[in-house]
């Protein structure tokens, strides 16, 4: 187990010097930051001093290595656009975007699975039935026309919900702020949150739905019914159980996607997020927040990976058998 | 294999052969795929022959005349025939400026598609054919991009290459940036498909005996292995095109994609959102209706493909 964990990790270093190469790519060769951070009016000497000062002059490598030691260290340069450190921009956005993609996909999660179960096991009714048809179009709605149609009814026509932004928002430490704490905080994450989550939502119900109809039909259902279990033990205890592998690997896999979502997400409400922060970079070619950003979400998804196959381990007992002979053949 | 000995004797000539075809027989019997075929038809030939069909220019500022800014459509108070889906703040009409904007996604959908299909072709094809250290490299590099969302990868390109062109350039060129930043959003699953079926086909007599011949690697590539492994592009190819219209939107939306001067679905959209709070529902739902119908049709057409051409692709 530990030795699996730390093979996974090391696999994980490579790809981040890739991406911090890449990073560090953009960063020297893409744009001029000299002269945009020196504006108009400079002396030639004005100029040599930045050069050295930002260490411009050393070889390629040196100055590869000597970035990656900064990020490292939280250091990704100042942004072009705000003239503030990126570390410190891309900390202020964080929270709101960790906030509103835990909502949506605690939402996608506690709506998916029940909603799956149910249209697995009475997948004749006509509730079942429209709820499919209701999933389709969840699927095939582009994020930000959901986004928009939700604003138009229930803010614009209902006036119920806020259209835009956090709301009040508390601090909790140094850096964390939090919108939970209020109630018209948590009324701001309510459309941003249903926007980002329904994808998912419709994704998970659709994969808990046809693995639950793979699963009633095996062998070890029925002879559980034979047991004269009850329906709820059959149904939750053993069935539900069951088709947790593959749902779990997609709600793995699909927190990448609300990461990209996020980021059209935060343009529709005008959420302060990292998402909206990338947006406005990419708009004016900011590249130092292009690179970090770039950096951070390869992390993120590494993580993401990493933790996919731990929760697969705990889950599912043959992998652990396979393993073991598996490494005890060899 | 066995449906090319089973073929029925009377298939001789094209149009018999289209006629009989398993291909024809299983789209009658798919109500879906017929509705589906009937709405992109219809919204191909209305975006593609926009200039002629539009009943407005909306390029043509002199045409335009602010006394008929924000006419709401057709069935409400106030609207009139010749404005059927309403206008915009500056009086342009609506139906036409969705035409034109379709007609700009769709562009750029197809040349997307068309710029992965080319280099996710070409390198499975080099992947697998040659094999070895190639083969890992470039795989490997298909695993990590695919392990990104495309739309991310679309995003993170157009910035890049945003930054690196000089302002006039860039606007200019913005249309072919785009096209390159979804194509290349979407080789890998090209690629890994393409490079699959290379593998299976690389061992196969016909392509020994071309090498035995003395045909070079590049001639038994293209001309014996390419046909054989093709195929699936086509059901891929289509999947795709609806997921990078569906991608220039979200960009176009983003304010990173298209600039207003030349409007795409997803500019209209972003436009017509200013207006979303003054009532002004019309100029952003609209072009959305038309962008969801369309990326609809397109994949559920995919999937009908899919299940038709060859059942075990998933």
């Amino acid at each position: 187990m530990l030795a699996f964990i730390i093979s996974r990790i090391l696999q994980a270093i490579p790809v981040m010097l890739v991406v911090g190469f890449l990073a560090y790519a953009l960063f020297a060769f893409v744009g001029d930051p000299v002269s945009i951070m020196l504006g108009q009016d400079h002396t030639e000497a004005q100029r040599q001093a930045l050069i050295h000062q930002l260490g411009l002059d050393q070889p390629f490598f040196i100055q590869y290595a000597k970035f990656m030691l900064a990020a490292l260290h939280g250091n990704f340069g100042i942004s072009f656009r705000l003239a503030q450190p990126v570390a410190s921009l891309i900390a202020e956005r964080l929270p709101a975007t960790l906030e509103l993609a835990f909502t949506a996909s605690v939402l996608a999660t506690l709506m998916g699975i029940p909603l799956g179960v149910y249209t697995g096991i009475y997948r004749n009714s006509p509730l079942a039935r429209l709820l499919m048809v209701v999933s389709l179009i969840g699927v095939s709605l582009p994020v930000f026309l959901l986004g928009i149609l939700l604003i138009l009814i229930f803010s614009v026509a209902l006036g119920w919900l806020p259209s835009f932004g956090r709301g009040p928002v508390t601090h909790i430490g140094t850096w964390w702020t939090t919108g939970f704490t209020s109630w018209a905080g948590i009324k701001a994450l309510i459309l941003p949150g249903v926007t980002l989550g329904l994808f998912q939502m419709t994704l998970i119900m659709r994969l808990v739905r046809a693995e639950m109809l793979e699963v009633l039909r095996t062998d070890y259902i029925k002879f559980a019914r034979a047991r004269g279990l009850s329906n709820r033990t059959i149904n939750f205890g053993h069935a539900l159980k069951n088709t947790l592998v593959p749902v779990i690997t997609i709600i793995g896999l699909q927190l990448g996607g609300i990461i990209a979502f996020a980021l059209v997400t935060e343009t529709v409400f005008q959420w302060p997020g990292m998402g909206l922060l990338l947006v406005q970079s990419v708009a004016v070619a900011d590249i130092p927040v292009m690179g970090a950003y770039l950096m951070l979400i390869a992390l993120v998804f590494v993580a993401i990976n990493l933790i996919v196959d731990l929760l697969y381990y705990a889950v599912d007992p043959r992998l652990r058998i396979d393993r073991r002979t598996a490494t005890g053949a060899r | 294999m066995s449906e090319q000995t089973i073929q029925s004797p009377r298939s001789e000539g094209r149009l018999a052969r289209i006629r009989d075809s398993d291909l024809l027989y299983s789209f009658r019997r798919a109500p879906i795929a017929i509705v589906s075929a009937v709405v992109a038809l219809v919204l191909i030939i209305a975006s593609a022959g926009a200039p002629w069909l539009a009943p407005h220019n909306p390029m043509d500022l002199a045409s335009l005349s602010l006394l008929d800014s924000m006419k709401p459509p057709v069935p409400l108070p106030d609207s009139d025939w010749s404005n059927p889906f309403g206008t915009d703040n500056q009086g342009r009409d609506v139906l036409s400026a969705i035409m034109y904007g379709a007609r700009i996604s769709l562009i750029v959908g197809f040349l997307a598609v068309g710029f992965a299909v080319v280099v996710g072709v070409a390198v499975g094809l080099a992947a697998g054919y040659v094999g070895g250290f190639v083969d890992s490299l470039l795989m490997r590099i298909a695993d990590i991009q695919l392990t990104f969302p495309a739309i991310l990868t679309a995003l993170l390109v157009d910035g890049v290459i945003g930054a690196a062109l000089p302002g006039t350039l860039h606007t200019s060129l913005q249309l072919y940036v785009l096209i390159f930043a979804i194509g290349i959003s979407l080789w890998p699953g090209f690629a890994r498909t393409i490079r699959g079926s290379t593998l299976v086909e690389r061992n196969k007599d016909y392509v020994m005996a071309a090498r035995v011949i003395g045909l070079s690697p590049a001639r038994v590539m293209l001309t014996h292995v390419l046909p054989n492994v093709i195929g699936p592009v086509l059901v891929i190819g289509t999947l795709a095109l609806g997921n990078a219209i569906l991608a220039e939107a979200t960009l176009s939306f983003l304010g990173v994609g298209l600039p207003p001067t030349e409007p795409s679905l997803g500019t209209l959209i972003r436009i017509g959102n200013d207006f979303l709070f003054s009532g002004e529902w019309w100029v952003t739902i609209y072009p959305g209706v038309v962008l969801v119908l369309m990326v609809l049709s397109i994949n559920l057409l995919g999937d009908w493909l899919r299940d038709a051409l060859n059942p075990r692709l998933r």
